[in-house]
């Protein structure tokens, strides 16, 4: 039982738990996705990632990319909401939030693969 | 270089956490807490709006409250917002500020600017271990003659005075423990252009360790290792060092020539002097009983040495015991007048201070001076620092350990031959020195000889090379006349020529050239210029053969054709 070892898994699987939450739903209607969840899924992710700083294995190297690909997704998201919002003054159309929630749901497969490399990792660690 | 990224990300998590933790709990209160807009209306936040303000809020810019006046919730929520912002700003700029100042941190970008230099160096180069007074002597001198260096110290202080000295090339410079393989092969030991490790650590020890490193992990690799003792000489031989010099064994043996065969003291003094430093005027020191103060390495050496000649020695040694002095030696530092005379000094002929201390070598041969002025001194300075003072005392010979052990080290390093040529001149009668003396004399004038070497391959001298292939014959003063007037010859004399059935010492001008001999020259500098353009090109090497001026141009050579 190591508390940086728990702490790592957590925010991993954490920010794939949140970004699932804000992916579920009709993937055009605005009703259906929340802001909050989406800036938590983000914010998260964020953490997930400096986490993962600083590990020289191969799998450590992995797990940072995946998160970065993550951030990248969940980034551009928001940024596509802020810029409808308050740059082009318009309401989100069915079509701005199928965007935004597709990248997130591209978000959603990298940390997929983060958690999944987590496993694979804690199942061949062996004493 | 890796490392540190690795290192640098490793420590800037928390910092980091912290940072993006204070940002979104910031950014959410701001969304969460109730306010109203300019007609009154109840309004929340949204998130753009709330990054906006945290963003200037954290950077302590602070536009002000937009885009409508702030309730007295959101104010007690945006004062606890900048206290924690400014807090996890410091926090993170302090940790950066630390990371940077680590003393480890800083030895790993040092470690990695220093191999990224070893690695990018064009030609081949030396290790140096040790920049004391024989290390920076000789480094100086090599880089002087466009070798390059690499230096390993491990005081700080050698490092940096290597940092400012105006050297010809960049010298890389590690500060470190040369006897770690680590070091070493980060200096470059396994590089394929490095020719050898010099150790001038100024301990047997550490010098034994780095030759035993050398050897094993580079057997290619020529290893200088100076020596002070001879057991741990031997040790360094069985396996495989190739050079041990021992600065005090060279004094002795040398000066103990000066007596009786003073022209063979100046063949070895001439031969591995620096280029263009003035001769060496020679004085012979008078036969007689000297007094020898210090029973230490040097003394030890000097004693044996004065003995095989015949001369004899009072001894003075402060610590007669450890020294294990033989007997009849005075106890004393030699310093004061009363051990002096004590030792007959009013009717010796000459007095040695050979003590591990300058101040008190000093003193012991101003005292003795004044007790007898005819007296002959010989003083051993063991610091290079102390130039001014010995040459002011105005000793008659004064040894210095560190330049010794570094002009041996810089000849065999400029000429490799001139390790044979040394024993075998140390073989010879001192008539032949004498002649050898005066030809050189004759051909140096008053700077002292450069030596270097030529090999008869066709990499080195491909005009030579395409001769012997046509089985024409090339004689060594083909390679010395001078290319405009071959019957003017060039300042050189050919010292030994180095082939598969035998060395010849002195070898006749006339003796032809075999493909694969090595030739040991000594002359003048700019002789050198002039031999190096003979070996390389066709024309002049057929005029120094043959007599005839051929024409270089297609033209001329067609119309000359008709002539001849």
């Amino acid at each position: 039982m190591n508390l940086e070892k728990v702490l790592f898994a957590f925010f991993t699987i954490l920010a794939l738990t949140l970004n699932f939450g804000f992916f579920v739903g009709d993937v055009d209607n605005p009703a259906h996705h929340n802001a909050y969840e989406l800036f938590a899924a983000l914010v998260v992710s964020l953490v997930a990632t400096i986490m993962k700083f600083g590990d020289r294995a191969h799998i450590g190297a992995l797990l940072l990319a995946t998160s970065l690909v993550a951030d990248l997704q969940l980034i551009t998201a928001a940024l596509i909401w802020g810029s409808t919002l308050y740059v082009m003054d318009q309401q989100l159309t069915p079509a701005i939030t199928a965007s935004i929630v597709s990248l997130s749901g591209g978000a959603l497969l990298a940390n997929l693969i983060s958690v999944l490399l987590l496993v694979v990792e804690t199942v061949t660690f062996r004493r | 270089m890796n490392n540190v990224i690795y290192l640098m990300l490793r420590r800037m998590r928390l910092p980091l956490i912290l940072l993006v933790l204070t940002y979104a709990i910031s950014i959410l209160g701001l969304t969460l807490i109730p306010g109203v807009d300019d007609q009154g209306n109840p309004w929340r936040m949204d998130f753009f709006h709330a990054i906006y303000f945290v963003s200037f809020l954290g950077s302590t810019i602070g536009f002000g409250e937009i885009p409508y006046p702030f309730t007295g919730a959101q104010r007690m929520w945006t004062t606890f917002v900048i206290y924690a912002a400014v807090i996890s700003w410091l926090y993170a700029i302090g940790s950066i500020l630390t990371l940077i100042q680590d003393p480890g941190l800083r030895r790993v970008l040092a470690l990695s600017s220093f191999s990224r230099q070893v690695r990018r160096l064009p030609e081949q180069f030396f290790i140096v271990c040790g920049y004391g007074d024989a290390g920076s002597w000789l480094v100086h001198e090599l880089t002087e003659r466009g070798i390059y260096c690499v230096v390993i110290d491990q005081d700080r202080d050698n490092i940096l005075s290597l940092e400012v000295e105006d050297l010809h090339t960049d010298v890389p410079g590690l500060q470190g423990d040369a006897t770690e393989s680590g070091a070493l092969i980060s200096a470059g030991l396994k590089h394929h252009l490095c020719r050898g490790v010099i150790c001038l650590t100024g301990s047997d020890n550490s010098n034994l360790e780095i030759a035993i490193t050398s050897k094993l992990l580079a057997p290619g690799v020529a290893v200088f290792c100076q020596s002070d003792y001879s057991d741990s000489a031997a040790n360094m031989l069985s396996f495989g060092t190739d050079h041990i010099i021992d600065p005090f064994e060279i004094f002795a043996s040398r000066f103990s020539l000066m007596f009786h065969a003073p022209s063979m003291y100046l063949v070895y003094e001439w031969m591995t002097a620096v280029h263009n430093a003035p001769l060496s005027e020679l004085k012979t020191p008078p036969p007689g009983t000297w007094v020898l103060c210090g029973y230490g390495r040097f003394g030890k050496s000097v004693h044996e040495y004065l003995a095989l000649k015949g001369i004899n020695t009072r001894l003075i040694e402060a610590d007669v015991l450890t020294t294990a002095a033989p007997e009849g030696t005075i106890a004393g530092r030699g310093t004061e007048a009363g051990t002096l005379l004590e030792a007959d000094i009013k009717v010796a002929a000459g007095v040695i201070a050979g003590t591990d201390d300058d101040a008190n070598n000093l003193s012991i041969l101003i005292t003795a001076r004044d007790l007898n002025p005819e007296l002959f001194t010989v003083g051993r300075q063991n610091l290079r620092s102390k130039d001014e003072i010995f040459q002011a005392a105005r000793i008659d010979l004064t040894m210095q350990p560190s330049v010794i052990t570094a002009q041996q080290i810089l000849s065999l390093i400029l000429a490799p031959l001139l390790d044979d040529f040394l024993r075998l001149a140390s073989e010879q009668t001192e008539e032949w020195a004498n002649l050898l003396v005066s030809r050189v004399a004759g051909v140096v004038e008053d700077v002292a000889p450069t030596l270097w070497d030529l090999e008869v391959s066709p990499l080195h001298m491909p005009t030579v090379f395409d001769c012997l292939i046509r089985s024409e014959e090339v004689r060594i003063e083909h390679l010395c006349a001078n290319p405009r007037n071959r019957s003017d010859m060039l300042p050189v004399v050919p010292l030994l020529l180095k082939r598969d059935t035998g060395n010849i010492l002195l070898p006749a001008m006339d003796t032809p050239l075999r493909g694969g001999d090595q030739l040991l020259l000594c002359g003048r500098e700019e002789a050198r210029a002039h031999v190096d353009h003979i070996m390389h090109d066709h024309r002049a090497l057929h005029y120094t053969r043959t007599g005839i001026d051929r024409p270089s141009g297609t033209v001329w050579r067609r119309l000359m054709r008709g002539r001849t």
